[in-house]
């Protein structure tokens, strides 16, 4: 039951954040694709900088684990290709649609049924993709720091002044 | 939140992102295992819970299914909450607005909400499709996954940026736009 209850409540401060980040709307997720207006991209990485450094650093300490997503070269960019492809006809991210509802832009309700569809149809191919297009470059839990041969704590601050420098270069073009 | 416009995405992404530490350090002592923030894998349960309605066995006997274990678990209330938060802060502000086709989407296509519903439904199945290709989402591969310095995290998100910039560029600059 706490599962739950954990699960909603940090739910409803991720939907208020989103929200007041301003981030759920179409034309900010359309515009920061035509390089127009970079709102969820400075959101994005305001998120991962703060974000990176804390869940480093407890992991660092032990206090936490991390979950790595498997890396899969084929599949991880096969499916980064489509999914990139139908934001952008969407409008909204799989998070985002159900905030954008919430926010009143109720044409987002398409979009999750849309969603729905494109998971039952992927359920039912996936067994007949899973031992080729799913397995090409399988090279499992890969990290930054894992593969550079080197620790977390060399990458995190490179990474935190490249994300610093890209907001300061965005604010000065105006995006 | 009353800053300048300029500075919310930048404050309220740092508020997400403690939120993000906080719901794993939480998670992982109360209930013994990490839950990072995601978004993709709620909509394979739900339509599994849809499909489990008509034909139970079907599900039962699909290996993704299987997989993900058909169920509302801790992310499937986390994405009913991203819902109720946004309701909650857009009413609280009045940034609340009803809207049936988006502006940039009206200017292109005309304001048929019919074909706006079109269009966000495919989309939708092929985003999807994507997604769990891909493995995650802009929550779960770009949020969570570069927080942890995840590999597939960096290819998914660039390749998720680097399509959307070419086909929003593709449909929506091409033709009559006029602003």
């Amino acid at each position: 039951m706490s599962e739950l209850w954990m699960g909603l409540i940090i739910g409803i401060l991720f939907g208020a954040l989103l929200q007041q980040g301003r981030v759920l709307r179409f034309e900010k997720q359309v515009g920061a694709m035509l390089l127009e207006d970079m709102t969820i991209l400075k959101f994005m990485l305001s998120a991962i900088l703060v974000g990176m450094v804390g869940i480093q650093l407890l992991a660092s300490l032990g206090a936490i684990q991390l979950k790595i997503k498997a890396t899969s070269v084929a599949a991880n960019v096969a499916g980064g290709i489509l999914f990139g492809g139908g934001w952008a006809i969407m409008g909204y991210c799989p998070g985002t649609s159900v905030g954008a509802v919430g926010e009143g832009r109720w044409h987002a309700v398409w979009a999750i049924l849309g969603m729905l569809a494109g998971a039952a149809l992927y359920a039912e191919l996936y067994p007949a993709m899973k031992s080729n297009l799913l397995a090409w470059g399988s090279l499992g839990e890969l990290t930054l720091p894992g593969i550079l041969s080197t620790t977390p704590w060399a990458v995190v601050p490179a990474l935190c002044l490249v994300y610093l420098a890209l907001f300061v270069w965005l604010e000065k073009k105006g995006l | 939140m009353k800053n300048s416009p300029s500075y919310r995405p930048y404050l309220a992404g740092a508020l997400v992102g403690v939120l993000a530490v906080l719901s794993v350090f939480a998670t992982t002592k109360i209930l013994g295992k990490p839950h990072y923030l995601g978004a993709s894998t709620t909509f394979v349960r739900a339509a599994g819970l849809l499909e489990s309605a008509v034909a139970p066995g079907h599900v039962e006997n699909n290996a993704y299914f299987a997989s993900k274990k058909v169920r509302v678990d801790w992310q499937f209330m986390l994405v009913l909450g991203i819902f109720l938060g946004a309701l909650g802060a857009s009413l609280a502000d009045r940034s609340f607005k009803k809207e049936s086709v988006p502006p940039i989407w009206k200017e292109r296509f005309g304001s048929s909400p019919g074909l706006r519903a079109l269009g966000a439904f495919f989309g939708g199945v092929v985003a999807m499709f994507g997604a769990r290709m891909a493995g995650g989402c802009p929550s779960g591969h770009g949020l969570s996954g570069l927080m942890q310095l995840s590999v597939s995290g960096f290819i998914a998100l660039t390749f998720f940026f680097g399509t959307g910039i070419v086909v929003a560029h593709l449909v929506y600059k091409k033709g009559n736009r006029h602003e």
